[in-house]
């Protein structure tokens, strides 16, 4: 089977996008995206992958005005949705249908358009987040999910919310420096600290923001990398990972970590032949400040229980000794337009491996990896990327 | 003629396989599901077995008691919780086996919850408009015993 290479990568502008519909702002994506493969042509692309969450946009079936707008018919195009990770989930497909032959160059556009329903939809929605038979029934929301885990991971290991605020701190860091990014400020400890509470422990500084945007990337068979040309600055996608777990968290074996990504994790690892020690830099699920503490230990980069001494130590930080985590401002900073985000990722790795990532570069990058998690664990993609 | 609708505070799910367990908890019990084939049991209940996929079940009582395994104080709430926000969402880990998550009930106004403490769930029923709703509370002890 072909291996597959990324040959392009376009990232729009994440935010509060009162100026743009839903496949307006996939266009941006997708031009910037065709521009950086070397200026390709529509013609080369022989399908489209698009990555929402249906629920959030007033137009149904979101990838058919996609793939107009785009100008890309009469190729096929597809939906896929696993919430959060439906980005990398496209991504995954896509490198699919190319190690399959049925496609050589595919096109991924994850896009979200979050803002549009008014606040009394936005609630309905959110009181619907988990499992609806047994757990929605009593109130349960999306922070309240992860705050149950951060309240017992605080119990069983000792983290602290300052720990977990850390997190947010090192996001803003980066995110400032990120002219994509939704919040490009800075904020302190003090400041996080001192914000509004939202489901103990945490408050409104643990918990990242919805968000408009898309983010686009070229696919190629490794024939098709030749042709086009795109060697060297190709990044390939040599470790993919995917695992599950139970929809209701009741059913999960315990609430520190996530089944689902470290199983994801081992595969991506196995595939790719390379471990931990390998990675210069990750993009992980950082839509709650627990979350990136756990995928930490999930992904192996500290021992289970650690992740809060990982982040106070300053390891995930560009040369603290560690793996350089969300160097461009992750979701907390960058906003988290739900469809687009697992694409978002893989676009940061892809400047990255390239050395393009100015003030945010970590130094001499060759491997990078992905963590995009869907729901609370419920799906989890892991990707690891590399160029040669 | 029971709807599942009526169970929690705001019902998602109008009918299912094991609607029965609102007419148990109307009557004050805590039910789980027993597989027929295999005997596996499961809470909250299952009408199909996860461990043999056997479509038969039987209704056992569940024991009620347990500790709480995490919670978190919820001030954000959704709609058709906001009128009781903020409130204290609880995972009780059950002593028979299984997990349920509900809020915090009277026995614990006022007081502080930990990880680790002794709880229980409580059947609880009363008129919402023209609806009955029924659900469970966590409750501490001597409510348990």
């Amino acid at each position: 089977m072909t291996r597959v290479g990324i040959i392009g990568a376009g990232h729009g502008v994440f935010g509060r996008r009162t100026d743009a519909t839903v496949q307006e702002l996939a266009f941006e994506a997708f031009r910037l995206a065709l521009e950086d493969a070397g200026g390709i042509g529509r013609d080369e692309l022989d399908a489209a992958v698009v990555a929402a969450v249906p629920e959030y946009h007033r137009q149904r079936s979101v990838a058919g005005v996609v793939q107009e707008y785009l100008g890309l018919n009469p190729k096929p195009v597809w939906l896929t949705e696993v919430a959060c990770a439906s980005g990398s989930a496209a991504l995954r497909t896509a490198w699919m249908a190319i190690r399959s032959g049925v496609h050589d160059v595919v096109a991924v556009i994850g896009c979200q358009k979050m803002t549009e329903l008014e606040t009394p939809e936005i609630l309905a929605l959110m009181g619907r987040v988990g499992e609806v038979q047994w757990e929605s029934v009593f109130g349960t929301t999306f922070p309240g999910y992860y705050a149950m885990f951060a309240q017992r991971h605080m119990h069983d290991f000792g983290t602290t919310h300052e720990q977990m605020l850390a997190v947010a701190v090192k996001n803003h860091f980066y995110g400032a420096r990120n002219r994509k990014a939704f919040f490009q400020k800075e904020i302190t400890l003090e400041k996080a600290l001192a914000s509004a509470p939202v489901s103990s422990p945490f408050c409104v500084y643990d918990c990242c923001a919805n968000a408009d945007g898309a983010a686009c990337l070229i696919l190629a068979s490794a024939e098709r990398v030749r042709e086009l040309g795109g060697g060297e600055r190709v990044v390939w996608m040599d470790g993919m990972g995917a695992a599950t777990a139970s929809m209701s968290v009741l059913r999960r074996e315990n609430l520190v970590g996530l089944p689902s990504a470290r199983q994801a994790a081992e595969q991506a690892y196995a595939m790719a032949g390379v471990g931990v020690e390998d990675l210069d830099v990750a993009e992980v699920h950082d839509c709650f400040t627990i979350a990136e503490i756990m995928a930490y230990e999930d992904l192996g980069f500290c021992p289970k229980g650690e992740g809060g001494a990982y982040i106070e130590a300053g390891r995930p930080y560009i040369g603290g000794g560690g793996v350089a985590v969300n160097v461009d401002g992750g979701l907390k900073s960058k906003g988290h337009p739900i469809g687009a985000t697992g694409v978002s990722m893989t676009c940061e790795i892809v400047a990255q491996l390239r050395g393009e990532s100015g003030a945010r570069q970590v130094p001499g990058a060759c491997v990078g990896l992905t963590h995009n998690v869907g729901g609370i664990g419920q799906y989890s993609f892991v990707q690891v990327l590399r160029r040669d | 003629m029971t709807m599942f609708s009526e169970f929690g505070k705001v019902g998602f799910v109008p009918a299912t396989k094991v609607e029965a367990f609102v007419e148990h908890l109307r009557k004050g019990r805590i039910v789980g599901s027993r597989c027929s084939a295999c005997g596996a049991t499961a809470f909250p209940p299952r009408a199909d077995c996860v461990r043999c996929m056997s479509p038969d079940f039987t209704w056992v009582d569940h024991d009620r008691r347990g500790v709480i395994y995490t919670f978190t104080r919820t001030v954000a709430a959704p709609a058709g919780f906001e009128e009781i926000a903020p409130y204290t969402l609880a995972v009780v880990e059950l002593d028979a086996g299984g997990r349920a998550v509900a809020w915090l009930g009277e026995s614990f106004r006022g007081r502080e919850v930990a990880i680790g403490d002794a709880a229980c769930l409580v059947p609880r029923m009363w008129e919402e408009g023209d609806s009955l709703r029924v659900l469970y509370t966590v409750e501490r002890p001597p409510e348990c015993d």
